[in-house]
């Protein structure tokens, strides 16, 4: 019996020995890949900071303003004012909803009871 | 498994019996052989132990001698024991305006230096890099390249497009260092909060950001700190009332024909700056350093902040504090009739109305400030007294510099009369012989405007209610607003009327005092405080020009109410619908409307 245990004890240590070897390459790669991933979400962050600072750039009052001017024929853009403050009651009803006519004639048939009289 | 053989065979035992010998020395024999064979098992299995043991050793201390050479032997590496946290932030915080909109951000970019030992053709670089950048000397720089050092800045910060150029000179002398440089990406736009930033300390691999003025280097801190994670920082600013007040105050100084002008929007329940313009003004990005000449006032320079640093008597707008205090101090309501016979003697000194004027002899204290008394308010400041007034005019903040988060403001210190005789009483309660900032202005007519308390002006975001110091009564307050509000509906300010926005101020002008002493007849200082909408003050706005003249009409004006309440007013019309503020109709006083069964 005795020899069979240390048959099999040698095999597990050769067995553990393999498997802590391989994890240790494992984590290896895997500290690679994040170290190279948070390269690349660095550069990521870089190019958003990048592309925020030239939409606040495109986006600048000045800028905006000589654009609305330069399109006034086509979008009619002015400042805000006071009278453009609408008021409920100056928003229109909404038309009357007109029903479909009644073509095809239909049977109602009900019963009246003593408390609708 | 060797045969055990007994201790006493019997053929053995027998035949010692028959020869007469002693059989018991057979079996010690015996014993003996027997012992012999144990003795030597157990040796042999002990020697293969220790060849195990031994063994053993040779292979541990084998592996830690050979961990031991390959240690002393290789380059040294910082184990990693787990991955880095995912924070990569930029060196210094982003500056936003209250609504997340970009003030100031960071951008990468390349400071190009030299080595010139390492370079090729020094000649030739030295003539295309003043190629590339036209203030670079090439004769200059030819000679720095040659003269034997070894390294060499040449430019701080270059374009990616003059980077390419720079490429493509191909000398292995010219290197490239990364930087961030701050950018301000809306120009000039509200450029006295933000001030400006430059690199302090300097290597090739980066350089130090640091502000220069204004929030940027009184928040220096906090935006350089790392444990904020880069989180921007929030202002009060509004980009686009800013850019609106920028815009209608600079047609108002063209329009005006001012020098300058200055603008400050409150909100007068937490003590925010939306809006704090100065003009003229400079661009950020490319901070001028302007020579002035010798005689040149600190105003001249366009990096001067008018709104906070520009430390003017501020004329008229002061008699509405003379007045709330009289009325705190129960000496007097709004219908009291007070002296306002001009001109009106003091020692040796004639306090006269505007134009030689007279009110008088009696004048209501609302007419007082409708019609801008001089004589009025003095007499209410005379019956104040010195000490008192002082007091007041400390708790609503003017006898110290703005707590402002701007690096200028602690400088910007009001100007106050070492003594305090009665004539100083007198000239104080009409705004001249202190001086004080628009932001103080500012402040101390937000207290007036939210009902008697005094907040703290901050330019940054405020989350949460805010607490202040209570100065006057909500009931003088509110008659305060309404005697304000009657200076633009039938007072100085008629110009300020803004359909639908109620607006209540008053009108401040004060002559600009010379260097060498007393007074200019031709420059002054106009001033607008109004709060809006009377009835619930929600914002201040304080407008300043600098040395305005109104010529549309036979013969210059140079009154606040000509000048400063019109540019208010535009002011005021085009940022309150910004403000989400809708046009509403002016309530009737209540005091009009008497139930029958009263009477």
């Amino acid at each position: 019996m005795r020899p069979v245990i240390y048959v099999f004890s040698f095999l597990a240590v050769i067995a553990l020995g393999f498997w802590a070897y391989r994890e240790n390459y494992a984590t290896q790669a895997g500290l690679r890949d994040v170290t190279a991933l948070q390269q690349e979400i660095g550069r990521l962050r870089e190019a958003l900071a990048i592309q925020r600072a030239e939409w606040a750039y495109l986006n600048r009052p000045d800028r905006l303003r000589e654009l609305a001017a330069l399109n006034f024929d086509r979008l009619g853009l002015l400042p805000m004012e006071p009278a453009q403050f609408g008021l409920p009651d100056s928003v229109a009803y909404p038309p009357p909803t007109i029903l479909p006519p009644i073509d095809v004639p239909t049977e109602l048939s009900g019963t009246i009871g003593e408390n609708d009289l | 498994m060797t045969t055990r053989t007994p201790l006493r065979p019997l053929a053995r035992i027998l035949l010692a019996r028959q020869q007469g010998e002693s059989p018991d020395a057979i079996e010690r024999e015996n014993l003996r052989l027997r012992h012999e064979a144990v003795r030597d098992r157990a040796r042999g299995r002990a020697e293969f132990r220790l060849l195990v043991l031994a063994f053993g050793f040779l292979v541990i201390f084998g592996t830690i001698g050979a961990r031991m050479g390959v240690l002393a032997a290789t380059e040294p590496v910082e184990p990693i024991a787990s991955a880095r946290g995912a924070e990569i932030v930029a060196q210094r915080a982003d500056i936003t305006d209250r609504n997340g909109r970009i003030l100031a951000t960071n951008m990468s970019t390349h400071a190009l230096y030299a080595h010139p030992k390492d370079m090729v053709d020094p000649a030739r670089v030295a003539a295309e890099l003043a190629g590339i950048f036209p203030e670079l000397d090439a004769a200059k720089l030819a000679r720095h390249f040659t003269d034997g050092r070894s390294f060499m800045w040449v430019r701080k910060v270059l374009s990616p497009e003059q980077m390419q150029k720079v490429h493509e000179i191909g000398d292995p002398g010219l290197l490239f260092g990364p930087r961030e440089v701050r950018l301000y990406p809306n120009g000039t736009l509200a450029a006295h909060v933000l001030g400006g930033a430059s690199f302090g300390v300097e290597g090739v691999h980066s350089a130090e950001v640091i502000g220069t003025a204004g929030i940027e280097k009184a928040m220096d801190a906090r935006l350089r700190d790392p444990a904020q994670g880069g989180k921007p920082l929030q202002l009060s600013i509004d980009l686009s009332i800013q850019a609106t007040i920028e815009e209608v105050l600079a047609a108002g100084i063209v329009m005006m024909n001012a020098k300058a002008g200055a603008a400050i929007l409150m909100d007068v329940h937490t003590g925010e700056i939306l809006s704090l313009a100065s003009l003229p003004t400079f661009d950020p990005n490319d901070r001028p350093n302007p020579i002035l000449p010798k005689d040149a006032e600190p105003g001249d320079s366009p990096l001067f902040n008018r709104a906070v640093q520009g430390v003017y008597e501020l004329g008229s707008t002061f008699k509405i504090f003379a007045v709330a205090q009289a009325m705190e101090l129960g000496l007097m309501g709004p219908a009291t009739l007070v002296d306002a016979n001009a001109p009106m003697k003091w020692g040796k000194y004639r306090i006269k109305e505007f134009q030689g004027k007279n009110y008088g002899p009696l004048l209501s204290v609302t007419d007082v400030i409708v019609k801008s008394s001089n004589v009025g308010t003095a007499s209410i400041a005379l019956m104040i007294g010195p000490l008192r007034q002082q007091a007041f005019l400390k708790s609503l903040g003017f006898f110290e510099p703005t707590p402002v988060e701007l690096v200028e403001a602690p400088g910007a210190k009001p100007l106050i009369p070492k003594k305090w005789p009665e004539i100083v009483t007198i000239t104080t309660s009409y705004g001249h012989g202190m001086s004080a900032s628009p932001l103080h202005l500012a402040a101390a007519y937000a207290a007036i405007a939210n009902g008697g308390v005094l907040l703290k002006p901050t330019l940054l975001k405020v989350n949460g209610p805010v607490s202040g110091t209570r100065v006057m009564s909500e009931k003088v307050a509110r008659a305060s607003i309404s005697m304000l509000r009657e200076v633009v509906t039938h007072g100085t300010a008629s110009l300020a009327e803004v359909k639908g926005y109620l607006v209540a101020g008053k009108t401040g002008t004060a002559d600009k005092p010379k260097k060498t002493g007393g007074y200019y007849q031709d420059k002054v200082i106009n001033t607008f405080a109004s709060m809006f909408p009377a009835n619930d003050p929600k914002y201040v706005l304080i407008v300043t020009l600098d040395e305005p003249v109104e010529t549309s009409g036979p013969e210059p004006r140079r009154t606040a109410g000509w000048t400063s309440v019109p540019v208010s007013a535009e002011i005021t019309r085009r940022i309150a619908p910004l403000l989400g503020l809708r046009p509403q109709v002016e309530p009737s006083a209540l005091n009009a409307i008497t139930t029958a069964s009263s009477e």
